[in-house]
């Protein structure tokens, strides 16, 4: 088991979780071909299947439920390179995780600024 | 001798990288944040720095979970970058430099640091999104670029600590090289952002500029934090702290801060940069 989370709302991304997360981070690091991005789009399931994701991180990723991706020992860094197949950038990912529009999660963003005089 | 002549600390935000390649500088959302380049930018074209020592970590492209280096250096004439995956533009190989890399490396030995060698590795925004930002219009091909990474991503992570005392064992290598190039180091990455989880979004301005206060005047306070510590207050990924850390060990006195901006959010993070002169 992971240590225990002690901070709210985090998945600290350590040696279990690594090792629960290996299939599914794999699969994501093959994004950075355009070669892997389009077999995965021609057939989500059997990519899923080829690097050998367990049942949790394949209906994960098929329902794009980041969150559940995350308890699945995903890498934000390679999740990131899914995020960028289906179009999204890190504040429709960060309102997907938080349960807020890309517009609240941007909001509250805003609600932390400091520093900028112009937008 | 070659000498550290400036530090710089910024941000690396791949959508930085997009913002200058879709020209849209001038635009509200991104006025404030160029607004803190050109006097960097200033500096490196008067002072012409020969090396530049970038602490960065790879999100990804070269170094994925099967063999993640703690740390690692490059020692290569050239580093190409590549695609990463969502579509940012590929930028021209960044020239790399092999004499004054291969002395850090036995000197980093010598002193009880192993990082991993390497000699053909691709690099990604953390490295190049820097460099472009610094060298408007990717001219930075005149630059010699040393590249040295830190595991940001997966614990266990090198500490605070040990990411100083790292900077410093590189500082005095250069220190000790027969040459008389002029080296510039940069820590990129940072500030405080979380990307992942429930507690994504979460920015912690003041602590941000508490450590960049704290860069230049007392940098060791920040070496007393555990990497638990700065996730619970600078959020998941406000570990890249670490970078900012070993470049200020690099510059082994004390410093004076010549020129400071700082604007949140971009995307989803605080952006700090700084240049920071030795103080002779």
């Amino acid at each position: 088991m992971s240590e225990e989370n002690k901070i709210w709302g985090t998945y600290k991304f350590d040696g279990p979780m690594s090792t629960k997360g290996y299939p599914l981070n794999k699969m994501c690091y093959s994004f950075n071909g355009a070669e892997g991005r389009e077999e995965f789009k021609k057939d989500e399931a059997a990519y899923c299947d080829k690097f050998g994701l367990t049942p949790e991180q394949k209906e994960a990723v098929l329902k794009r439920d980041v969150i559940g991706m995350l308890r699945a020992g995903g890498s934000i860094y390679y999740l990131a390179k899914f995020a960028g197949i289906l179009g999204l950038n890190v504040q429709d990912v960060g309102g997907l995780q938080t349960g807020k529009t890309t517009e609240e999660f941007q909001a509250y963003l805003d609600s932390q600024g400091r520093g900028k005089n112009n937008g | 001798m070659a000498k550290i002549i400036g530090g710089i600390t910024t941000s690396h935000i791949p959508a930085i990288g997009v913002a200058m390649d879709r020209g849209i500088e001038d635009t509200p959302y991104w006025k404030d944040f160029f607004a803190g380049y050109p006097p960097i930018r200033e500096w490196l074209n008067k002072e012409k720095p020969d090396i530049a020592i970038v602490f960065y970590n790879d999100h990804g492209l070269e170094m994925f979970l099967d063999k993640k280096p703690t740390f690692a250096i490059g020692c290569a004439p050239q580093y190409e970058n590549a695609d990463e995956g969502w579509g940012i533009a590929t930028i021209p190989p960044v020239t790399g430099e092999t004499e004054l890399s291969w002395h850090i490396v036995n000197e980093l030995i010598e002193n009880d640091f192993d990082p991993t060698v390497c000699q053909d590795i691709k690099v990604d925004h953390g490295l190049t999104v820097p460099l472009s930002l610094m060298y408007p219009g990717r001219n930075y091909q005149h630059l010699k670029v040393i590249p040295v990474s830190i595991n940001c991503e997966r614990h266990p992570m090198p500490k605070p600590s040990r990411c100083y005392a790292f900077g410093q064992a590189i500082g005095r290598a250069v220190e000790s090289f027969a040459g008389d190039q002029k080296v510039v180091v940069f820590g990129t990455g940072g500030l405080s952002h979380q990307l992942d989880g429930e507690r994504a979004g979460i920015i912690n301005a003041d602590f941000d500029e508490e450590c960049m206060d704290k860069l230049v005047s007392d940098p060791e306070a920040l070496t007393k934090y555990t990497n638990d510590e700065l996730t619970e207050i600078a959020g998941a990924q406000g570990v890249e702290l670490n970078m900012w850390i070993a470049m200020r060990g690099c510059m082994l006195g004390k410093v004076k801060e010549v020129h400071r901006n700082y604007v949140a959010p971009i995307s989803n993070t605080g952006a700090g940069t700084q240049l920071l002169l030795p103080e002779d």
